[in-house]
């Protein structure tokens, strides 16, 4: 199974341990944006070459990889990141969260909790929050460095001024253990209370944009509101069509053309795990 | 009484050629100076020396913190500086574009100060950034439109008013009428001299258009390639300048 002509996990040596180095420095100053020498990788950028080049770095042949795209196991990007280290690494592979040591995601947390013998990798495609408000990458780092960050309320105060409540639902900006502010990746803001006091290591690698950053396990991730509009999280108010959750994050999937909605989980393990045990 | 601002033997050189060359002067809380010149004589270049945007090559610069301390801003760290920078002082730049932040609301712009030193009610934003822009006479139907939909009076005011929001106690001025028409310049000014006095700021105010020094200023300088040549209280200047350069400045103004 193992292709001959690659290194295990596709990168060499030297790239690895270049990798490790940026994810030590991350996990030691956690929310940190800490650059690195990304890698072309064997499939283009804001397909996740960030978050497989993490992965790469941190796999070992005992690990037992998920891959979820959108929290599907299913999707194009979940199978085409999830054979590639089949083919370059030969690791166990799974769609149950419980039994991966290793989970590479897109713009999803499981909807199980986490423990503290997985690694959850993101990946970014914009790993800098205040990009939108302050281009130019001098000033955001000096920003970070004497903690500027009245711009990020500026925000979401724009969008409380039109359109009556914070509007941001996704890569929704919270600080890390009270110092820096981060970009949580396109995750649901529904997701964001789950990246607080995590047991499990949290990484995050933008590829383009050559950053790799961290939460340590059992870190405090606040994330950033008024005291007059506190943060909330998304609700529905109708159950999963599968698995009758009611705290799940739900996907709408349109049926026809006359309008029929349904509504079902995002976290397929999640909800196949729960509709096998009924 | 301590001056608020003080220039000593400030000197800018770009290579061989001169910004501004040993300028010194005390301002005083309250005060508004206006410094004069034609285009080219260092004017703007010892402005942004002053409020720290640019490091002097020789000389330097002395401010009175609210606590009374009396502090060189090159020895202040850079945090100090900016914190100075966005409480203390404000900045009016002559294209009300650089100053603003063009992407967000009227409102929001106003707001950021407030929340860039730690405000995190909404509400209490909200409220004074309606507040302040009602002081500049802008309709408060118009808090949610973006600047671009400003006219170039309108901006000019937005910008006075996103300065004057923490309170700050000296606010530099870049040909703060520039580009404007002059009954729009008139209004402008007639604001600006309101608030200045109302809230008993200090201003240095950059200029080329002597009325506008005469309007607002009581002290001022004229400069001359990067040197000030005469300086002295704005009437006395302008009803009798002393170097030639002056006089041929006062005596170039248009008489309708």
């Amino acid at each position: 199974m193992n292709a001959p002509a690659y290194n295990f996990a596709y990168l060499n040596e030297q790239t690895k341990r270049m990798v490790r180095r940026a994810i030590l420095k991350a996990i030691a100053i956690p929310g940190y944006q800490v650059p690195f020498a990304s890698r072309e990788m064997p499939m283009p950028y804001g397909w996740g070459t960030g978050g497989v080049q993490v992965t790469a770095a941190i796999l070992t042949p005992d690990d037992t990889l998920k891959v979820i795209d959108q929290g599907a196991d299913d999707t194009t990007n979940a199978v085409s990141i999830r054979k590639f280290f089949v083919k370059t690494a030969g690791v166990a592979t799974t769609e149950r969260t419980s039994e991966a040591t290793v989970i590479q995601t897109r713009h999803r947390i499981p909807e199980m909790t986490l423990t503290e013998d997985q690694i959850l990798v993101f990946q970014v495609p914009i790993p800098e929050p205040l990009r939108f408000l302050e281009p130019r990458e001098t000033e955001t780092r000096k920003m970070h460095a004497l903690e500027e960050y009245g711009v990020m309320h500026v925000k979401l105060y724009e969008d409380i001024a039109h359109y009556g409540e914070i509007a941001t639902t996704y890569a929704y900006p919270a600080k890390v253990a009270e110092r820096y502010v981060f970009d949580p990746s396109p995750i649901p803001k529904f997701d964001n209370p789950k990246l607080d006091n995590c047991p499990a290591l949290q990484l995050f690698g933008a590829g383009r944009e050559k950053r790799i950053y961290a939460i340590p396990p059992y870190t405090r991730v606040r994330s950033l509101d008024f005291e007059d509009h506190p943060f909330e999280v998304q609700t529905w108010n109708q159950p999963c069509a599968l698995c009758g959750s009611r705290e799940s994050f739900l996907d709408e999937i349109v049926m026809d053309d006359k309008g029929t909605r349904m509504f079902v989980c995002s976290d397929t393990d999640f909800c196949a795990s729960r509709r096998g045990a009924a | 009484m301590n001056p608020l601002l003080s220039a000593e033997g400030l000197t800018k050189t770009y290579g061989a050629r001169i910004g501004c060359r040993d300028v010194s002067f005390d301002l005083f809380p309250g005060e508004v100076l206006a410094i004069v010149g034609e285009s080219g004589s260092g004017k703007t270049t010892l402005l942004r020396c002053l409020s720290g945007h640019v490091a002097a090559s020789a000389g330097r610069v002395i401010y009175t913190t609210r606590d009374g301390k009396r502090a060189a801003l090159d020895e202040m760290s850079e945090a100090e500086r900016r914190l100075l920078m966005r409480t203390d002082w404000g900045f009016v730049h002559q294209d009300a574009r650089e100053g603003l932040r063009m992407g967000v609301s009227a409102g929001a712009n106003v707001g950021e100060r407030m929340m860039a030193v730690g405000v995190r009610h909404y509400g209490k934003i909200r409220a004074a950034a309606a507040d302040w822009l009602s002081r500049v006479e802008i309709p408060e139907d118009r808090i949610d439109d973006s600047p671009w939909s400003y006219s170039g009076g309108m901006r000019q005011r937005l910008q006075i008013a996103r300065n004057l929001v923490t309170s700050p106690r000296l606010v530099f001025m870049d040909e703060p009428t520039g580009g404007l028409d002059v009954s729009v310049q008139a209004r402008l000014l007639d604001l600006i001299r309101g608030l200045v006095k109302g809230l008993g700021l200090a201003a240095v105010v950059v200029t080329h258009d002597l009325a506008v020094a005469r309007l607002l200023s009581s002290r001022m300088m004229v400069m001359q390639q990067g040197r000030v040549i005469e300086e002295g209280l704005t009437d006395q200047i302008l009803e009798d300048p002393q170097a030639a350069y002056s006089q041929l400045l006062v005596s170039s103004v248009l008489q309708v």
